[in-house]
């Protein structure tokens, strides 16, 4: 299976290696936007092999972990309700809340269960028309064509006792708030290549002209993300600022115009807060007032919890680029993946969740600056 | 859930629903995938899913690849969440 193995060559991967070494006359700061890239890029030590100079910082595209407090709050208030079967992907269960995490309402007698698509919702509320059924919404722009549908065929079906908790972020404006931000050290952008496969990659154009940074649409194996480096500071060097596309046997420019049409159909573009990181503009969904039957934020009334989040950790610092997880002196020791203290521990997508994964806090010390080898 | 799984399509069919429907194979385990939004695939295509709809094409090579980086990174735990049922079958009646 030689195909299989062109993506993992090292012989491949070291010419790459050299060639961003020959190309690179500075120092410069990337981040890779998906936690995706991330969970690879620590898995494969991409970091470490490249030159000393080429940083890569690790984003905020994992969205379990910038879901906010505040909606896991309103989670929790609708999921105790005896008269709701609260469904949600798996990865959101072991999230905490204020008060703890959705298992433990479980454990408690709480109607929680765990779905592989929110279209399965809608058999299970068909079964239950005595209960309320909720599905906790919550992803990037490459879970809201399953969200959209399921609400758009809830309606086409006439299933009323079905509703969604909306917590949709998007990539696009969470780039700009982060180049935005006075301590902002990115200087180019691997782009998610998934959601890039359902969004295409037209909206990043103005990003790129008006912050004047390259956005390079990149894949997930080791070779991918080398290239992506490698594409990524070839236009630094040169002065230019682009997007271009890294992962074309994939990604299309235009996307999946089919999906974005019924997105744009049940969903439009609100702000929304971002689990440590706060309220940026025009940066999630909200079900359009027409499917309002079906927004569980208004249906159960929980539009008024407002929960402020302790600052006990840097995740903020780290989902913007500015930090790196072993920055924190409580990363590996008070907050591990069993006892997350914030987003980017609480999901295996996370970066402090991957740097644990792959040992990272046993090499180094905490808040030692990272320094690629 | 963020990254999509590849899998070969194995059945295409319109449900009672009017819904594009298929079933699709996973490095061994078949689930339900909703095809609506990759309208034009075909059996044996292979598609990207995400959370069980189909959001594009692959080739064969890119499938097998893009398995094997979840594979290793452990990242198809989802595949084990049980399907509830199909689309709501066509015989049954809204509540």
């Amino acid at each position: 299976m030689k195909y299989l193995d062109e993506y993992r060559s090292e012989t491949l991967a070291k010419k790459v290696v050299e060639e961003i070494q020959r190309t690179v006359t500075r120092p410069w700061v990337l981040m890779e936007v998906c936690g995706g890239q991330t969970h690879s890029i620590v898995k494969y030590g991409i970091d470490r092999l490249l030159p000393e100079g080429v940083e890569l910082v690790h984003g905020p595209g994992c969205p379990v972990c910038v879901t906010s407090l505040e909606m896991i709050d309103k989670a929790h208030a609708i999921a105790r309700r005896d008269d709701v079967i609260f469904c949600s992907f798996g990865d959101m269960l072991r999230v905490p809340g204020s008060n703890g995490d959705l298992l433990i309402l479980k454990s408690r007698g709480a109607d929680i269960r765990i779905v592989y698509s929110p279209i399965d919702c809608l058999q299970i509320a068909r079964a239950h028309p005595d209960k309320k059924v909720v599905f906790f919404a919550i992803g990037f722009e490459t879970t809201a064509p399953a969200n959209a549908m399921s609400v758009w065929q809830a309606r086409q079906q006439g299933i009323k006792n079905f509703s969604i908790l909306v917590s949709h972020v998007l990539v696009p404006p969470s780039i700009a708030s982060i180049l935005q931000s006075p301590q902002n050290r990115v200087q180019g952008f691997l782009g998610p290549g998934h959601v890039c496969t359902v969004m295409g990659f037209q909206e990043y154009e103005p990003i790129a002209a008006r912050f004047r940074v390259p956005i390079v649409i990149t894949g997930f194996e080791p070779l991918d993300l080398l290239e992506g480096t490698l594409m990524t500071v070839r236009q630094l060097e040169a002065g230019r600022a682009e997007v271009e596309n890294q992962y074309p046997r994939v990604v299309k420019r235009e996307g999946n115009r089919v999906a974005q049409e019924l997105v744009n159909k049940v969903f439009e573009v609100c702000d929304r807060k971002w689990r440590g990181v706060g309220l940026i503009p025009k940066s999630g969904y909200k079900l359009r007032w027409e499917f309002r039957d079906h927004d569980a934020e208004r249906l159960f009334d929980v539009k008024d919890i407002d929960t402020a989040e302790p600052a006990i950790c840097i995740s903020g610092l780290v989902l913007r680029g500015v930090k790196k997880p072993h920055d924190c002196p409580a990363f590996g020791k008070q907050c591990t993946p069993d006892h997350p203290l914030g987003a980017t521990m609480v999901s295996a997508e996370g970066a402090c969740a991957a740097y644990y994964a792959y040992g990272r806090h046993l090499q180094l010390p905490a808040n030692q600056e990272s320094v690629p080898v | 859930m963020c990254l999509a799984i590849p899998g070969k399509i194995l059945e295409v069919e319109t449900n009672g629903q009017g819904v594009l429907m298929g079933r699709a194979n996973f490095g061994g385990i078949v689930k339900q995938v909703c095809l609506e939004y990759t309208p034009d695939v075909i059996k044996g295509d292979y598609v990207l899913v995400h959370v069980g709809f189909a959001l594009s094409k692959v080739d064969e090579e890119e499938a097998a690849r893009t398995y094997r980086l979840l594979e290793d990174m452990k990242q198809l735990g989802e595949l084990d969440v049980p399907d509830i049922q199909p689309f709501p079958a066509a015989n049954e009646s809204p509540p």
